[in-house]
């Protein structure tokens, strides 16, 4: 591990600084700035049209920005081309060359780097044995699998052994049983290599397996970063809060700010406790994880309503609970042991923990 | 269940007049003519309507038929064979259309990467551009480069203005003259079937080369030209197979001593009025002119069975 040091400790390894790009009129990175450590797993998440992709082209150097800068370590990239930047990327198409083998395909960025035959020869069987693809040198890429063209696609963005890899909707290809298996693999490599990985994607729950941060970008800024978790449990708008998982929305009017931190927020359903920021009298959101309310319980302060609709999922069940006021909320639990599971048509009680409620901006 | 079993058997007439039509029109345009072409150059000239002996009488039967065979003969080919002239003319027509067909490639190579690379806004003009030339007709163009060329021509008189010469070049009447003429003629089929194959290549191909640090020099020989090549084998054979038989520009452009087989094909046919011998000469061209295509298809199947050779070893 080249940088085993805490992301915040050391010098940025990628630093983007207010770069902008624009596509026509149209604003496709506004004004991001982030910091990337040596040996970091970052995600870039987002829908399709966030912004996403054009920031890794960026830089990758296929487009350049409009403004800001792009830097890597000392060096500043803003300027070079492509083939001139040390970092490499993973295509989304994977991009391999149809009318090259296999270990064709892993030599090419070789060139240029000062290797002699032997050790070009040696970097590519390492390249095949990291990936699992021994004896498939001779192979053309269209004779392969999707599985098998993935990972020759990862190993020849390594072979250069780039400081920095950016990978472009790297399992987006690949089916879902595969894509599971594929995401542990990823996070193995990039462990044992020290590299820094920036994926990009839009599958949220894909972002939370592999990252050690993700950013969440909409409409071309990047709206939060931070840890999975961190950006699950703390969202800091409707959006992320959205993006991550399943949410229930509840609008209402934020009160004064209570012993503890904790915020009471007046709803058409009542009021709930809720924690975060705002000035009192603010209309916000009470955003709250389906899995985080207790259906069923009875107690003080709980919202009633009638079960609606209860979904068998196997590990859980769905709820689904009408309320006076015409909305509905969605819980799930684990399966139900021994007591009495409610049935739908029944009047239920959702409680609301004052830890999983979080105020948001309406 | 009648109604299938009746629009089934509506799909299959139809596939087989989608099949059928190509193919019949193929004989009745191609086939028939080479047959009858093929019958002349066997026969002998005559000073008659038509111009050439024997002519199947129908009425004569099987022993007519008989008669009509026995007096097939080889006679042109001994004498195409025989006569230097024809195979000068044969060996100066492949020269020509080699020879212009390298310098189509490497004009057409550049032209057909640099519109393959352009904006998605200036493609389709710079295609139209390319296209433009066909709305006027051919035998008028050619006769357009006869006033670039000549003596006094543009070409010549922009030369000697420039200082660069002092007395006008006879490019005109030259071999010379029929390269240029050839390789303006043709260099929108060399064009088109290049920058269809380029344009389609995966933009991410040479993003990627790019990406593992090849510069746009290495890029382009590495990966965008391979990858071309079968656009540009379709746009070589498309140039070199009219070029072998071009009648035109060898007959405005080149001097009364450019031999081609279009121009003896011409003469044999419509100044010494021998169509048998006429006949073996537009033979001769067709097998001259198949060849290559057959070598090709040949080289093209052989490249392709290797390919899938080499795949089947490595598999588990």
């Amino acid at each position: 591990m080249p940088d085993s040091a805490p992301p915040t400790a050391s010098a940025p390894l990628l630093r983007l600084e207010r770069v902008i790009k624009h596509f026509g009129a149209h604003r496709a990175v506004d004004a991001v700035s982030l910091d990337l450590a040596g040996g970091e797993f970052f995600c870039l998440l987002g829908p399709s049209g966030c912004g996403k992709s054009t920031l890794l082209r960026l830089v990758a150097g296929f487009e350049a920005p409009d403004s800001g800068t792009i830097r890597l370590g000392e060096a500043d990239l803003t300027a070079l081309p492509p083939h001139r930047r040390p970092v490499n990327m993973m295509f989304q198409s994977y991009a391999l060359f149809p009318h090259m083998s296999v270990a064709a395909n892993l030599a090419y960025g070789l060139k240029g780097l000062g290797l002699n035959r032997a050790q070009s020869a040696e970097r590519v069987t390492d390249l095949l044995r990291l990936v699992r693809l021994e004896g498939f040198e001779g192979r053309r890429p269209g004779t392969l699998s999707g599985g098998q063209r993935q990972r020759v696609a990862l190993a020849r963005a390594l072979a250069r052994q780039p400081r920095l890899l950016l990978l472009d909707e790297p399992l987006g290809a690949l089916d879902r049983a595969l894509r599971e298996e594929t995401q542990a693999e990823l996070r193995a490599i990039q462990r044992r290599l020290g590299t820094s990985f920036v994926v990009v994607t839009h599958d949220a729950e894909e972002a939370m397996a592999l990252a050690d941060r993700i950013g969440v970008m909409e409409g071309g800024r990047l709206v939060q970063v931070g840890p999975p978790r961190e950006l699950y449990e703390r969202p800091a708008s409707r959006f992320v809060a959205g993006l991550l998982g399943d949410v229930n929305l509840i609008a209402g009017r934020l009160g004064p700010t209570e012993p503890g931190g904790v915020r009471s927020v007046e709803t058409a359903l009542g009021t709930l406790c809720a924690s975060g920021a705002g000035e009192a009298g603010a209309s916000v959101v009470v955003a709250i994880r389906p899995e985080r309310m207790v259906i069923g319980g009875v107690s003080a302060g709980g919202l009633t309503g009638k079960l609606s609709e209860a979904t068998f999922l196997g590990d859980r069940v769905r709820y689904r609970v009408a309320m006076a006021d015409g909305t509905s909320l969605r819980a799930s639990a684990a399966l139900p042991g021994a007591g009495p599971a409610p049935s739908v048509g029944e009047a239920v009680t959702v409680t609301v923990p004052a830890d999983a409620a979080r105020v948001l901006p309406a | 269940m009648k109604p299938s079993a009746r629009s089934d058997l509506a799909g299959r007439l139809g596939r087989g007049l989608v099949r059928g039509l190509p193919l019949l029109w193929l004989g009745l345009f191609f086939l028939v003519p080479f047959a009858v072409t093929l019958k002349i150059s066997f026969s002998s000239p005559a000073t008659a309507q038509p111009p050439y002996l024997p002519v199947l009488d129908w009425q004569g039967g099987l022993e007519g038929w008989r008669e009509f065979l026995e007096a097939l003969d080889f006679e042109n080919y001994q004498m195409l064979a025989a006569d230097a002239l024809y195979r000068d003319a044969a060996l100066s027509s492949l020269g020509y259309a080699a020879l212009a067909t390298a310098i189509l490639v490497l004009l057409g190579t550049p032209t057909a990467y640099a519109m393959s690379r352009a904006s998605a806004r200036w493609q389709p003009i710079l295609v139209a551009l390319v296209i433009v030339p066909f709305w006027t007709s051919f035998l008028i163009r050619v006769y357009a480069w006869i006033a670039i060329l000549k003596p006094e021509g543009l070409l010549n008189a922009a030369l000697i203005k420039l200082g660069l010469i002092g007395a006008p070049l006879p490019i005109l009447d030259s071999p010379f003259g029929v390269l240029i003429g050839l390789t303006y003629a043709y260099l929108p089929f060399m064009v088109l079937p290049l920058y269809a194959v380029m344009s389609r290549l995966d933009p991410a191909l040479t993003e990627a080369a790019a990406d593992l640090g090849a510069a746009r020099v290495r890029t382009f020989f590495t990966v965008t030209l391979p990858l071309s090549l079968p656009g540009l084998a379709a746009g070589a054979l498309l140039c070199f197979i009219p070029m072998v038989g071009e009648f035109i520009i060898p007959d405005l452009l080149g001097g009364s001593d450019t031999l081609m087989l279009g121009r003896v094909l011409w003469s044999e046919f419509f100044s010494n009025r021998d169509w048998p011998l006429a006949s073996a000469v537009a033979v001769l061209l067709l097998i001259l002119v198949v060849g290559p295509v057959v070598l090709f298809r040949e080289a093209e199947l052989r490249r392709e069975e290797a390919a899938e050779g080499r795949a089947g070893e490595g598999g588990r």
